[in-house]
């Protein structure tokens, strides 16, 4: 039970991706969530490309997952611009009040 | 003495894992977004635990500079900045109309709990094949730490992705600086071209003035 092996990681990884996307269903209060749930999400890929990297002796996991810290980082500041933006415009950003697309 | 470190790993590792899982559930359900934000940081930081713990030091110092000291400050200022604290996170129901809108949450529920199922069972069914290992062309340098092995691989094989990704983080701010670039008006602003370019004929003017009379400028 004790020894640590592929599948520990990877049900961690399973369980914080769960978590993220359930987060995004369930979310009834600001945008500023769902962003912080689509970290969650990228943050699960990243434990699962790191320890099969780990578990398999080769470098480039690690290497995507670096790439994808970055992606993740250009996205928060993209995402957070746009917040604000639209924040400045319509003066909330409760998701149930963000309706004009009808969606 | 192995089986004691594997047990003292093992240990951490329940715990680091423990922590994560319940922060990340305390970022999606805290009432307060100040909360949510330090949740997702504390989720960061044993992550990053369980990455240096696991033998990838420089993936998870990376993390804590990149996630903890920007990413999480980045979200901590906006939260700030638009005053959603206040905002009480309301579970299954909703001001406007509660039978219209709460409707997508059990639809939420079913689908979060058939992707952790077929997470569950493709790591269950899962097998390392052994051809795998002797299909990887990866050469560890000896000796070498892990920052040092990632840095022989990142700017020799991954330049060109390297690069690249220099280019997104250059777009996204440009990107977030024009997206909330705000031009006010009404403001004195000092313009290059129009100091440059102007002339002797139009910026000097004699103007004959009449004894005992002001004369009127426009300005």
């Amino acid at each position: 039970m004790f020894e640590i092996s592929l599948g520990h990681y990877l049900t961690l990884s399973a369980i914080i991706f769960t978590i993220g996307v359930a987060g995004i269903f369930l979310n009834r209060k600001n945008i500023i969530v769902i962003l912080m749930s689509i970290e969650l999400i990228l943050l699960a890929v990243n434990i699962n490309l790191v320890s099969f990297s780990v578990f398999l002796g080769d470098l480039t996991g690690q290497i995507f997952t670096l790439f994808i810290l970055t992606v993740a980082a250009a996205e928060a500041a993209i995402g957070l611009a746009i917040i604000v933006v639209y924040f400045r415009n319509a003066g909330t950003i409760r998701v149930e009040e963000i309706d004009k697309l009808k969606g | 003495m192995r089986t004691d470190s594997l047990m003292i790993q093992g240990i951490f590792f329940y715990i680091f894992s423990l922590i994560a899982i319940i922060s990340a559930i305390m970022v999606t359900v805290s009432r307060n977004t100040v909360h949510s934000v330090f949740f997702l940081i504390l989720d960061f930081v044993s992550i990053s635990c369980l990455f240096i713990m696991s033998g990838a030091e420089f993936l998870g110092m990376i993390m804590l500079i990149v996630y903890v000291g920007a990413v999480a400050v980045l979200f901590l200022f906006v939260v700030m900045m638009l005053n959603v604290a206040q905002q009480e996170n309301e579970w299954f129901q909703s001001k406007k109309s509660k039978e219209q809108n709460s409707s997508h949450i059990p639809i939420g529920f079913l689908i979060s709990i058939i992707i952790f199922f077929e997470l569950i069972i493709v790591i269950g069914g899962w097998k390392l094949k052994p051809e795998i290992f002797n299909n990887l062309d990866f050469k560890p340098i000896v000796g070498a730490t892990n920052t040092h092995s990632i840095g022989s691989v990142l700017y020799t094989d991954y330049i060109h992705l390297f690069q690249i990704s220099g280019m997104i983080l250059l777009v996204s701010m440009i990107g977030a600086i024009v997206l909330t670039y705000k031009k006010r008006v009404g403001l004195k602003r000092q313009s290059y071209i129009k100091q440059i370019s102007r002339e002797k004929l139009s910026g000097v003017e004699i103007v004959e003035v009449e004894k005992n009379k002001g004369v009127k400028i426009d300005v």
